[in-house]
């Protein structure tokens, strides 16, 4: 399950019912938002996606994970529009028979997502400007 | 052939705008759509990186041809996470 949303993450909606039986093993990546970034105080960032396309980059994503990396259910969610300091921005939730994998696949995901996803960051300053980040 | 070229985040930004039809001519490529862009929009030109193009929401090379192609978007380097 891939979702862009722009409410806050709830990670036990996330969780919820993400591992079967045969799994052993959930681990879970959070992105959250950073109070500065190269020294400069941050007061929040804005998050602009492409949707249709970010769902789909999201959702190759999910399979490669499931296919190359050995989990058996991934989620991932990503918010968009305005967040604080602090507010979950990405949760990658990764369920899987051994701890190995679901670590694997939950790296996997979180680097693939940072290159690939359409998705953008601006930075909030506390001077009040602003500023789009292009490449992570 | 008309072309809908959507922009996103700093391009968007840039131009003042999410999308415009644009005209262009019958060989034109990405790479002569963009030219064509940055004639109308002075801010994209120097930019330190170029854009990814995708056609009719496919990831596509600059060089592609853009025949039958409907829509063009350009998009920044991702920063998500």
């Amino acid at each position: 399950m891939v979702a862009l949303q722009s409410d806050p993450i709830r990670l036990e909606r996330v969780l919820d019912g993400l591992a079967a039986d045969g799994d052993g093993a959930v681990a879970v990546f959070l992105g959250t938002v950073r109070d500065r970034n190269a020294g400069r105080p941050v007061v929040g960032l804005t998050y602009h996606a492409w949707p249709e396309m970010a769902l789909a980059e999201l959702g190759k994503i999910e399979a490669q994970a499931c296919a190359s990396h050995g989990a058996s259910t991934v989620r991932i969610v990503h918010r968009t529009g305005d967040l604080d300091v602090g507010e979950i921005s990405v949760a990658i939730a990764v369920a899987s028979a051994h701890r190995a994998q679901a670590f694997d696949a939950c790296r996997f995901a979180i680097e693939t997502l940072k290159r690939t996803v359409p998705i953008w960051k601006k930075e909030r300053y506390a001077d009040g400007s602003a500023a789009w980040i292009e490449g992570s | 052939m008309e072309i809908h070229v959507l922009y996103f985040a700093a391009l968007a930004e840039r131009t003042g705008c999410r999308s415009e039809v644009v005209e262009v001519g019958p060989q034109a490529t990405v790479a002569v759509l963009w030219s064509l862009l940055e004639s109308r929009h002075p801010a994209l030109v120097g930019l330190p990186y170029r854009p990814a193009a995708a056609c009719d929401r496919t990831w596509t090379d600059w060089d592609a041809s853009l025949d039958g192609v409907r829509e063009v978007a350009f998009v920044p380097p991702v920063s998500g996470g």
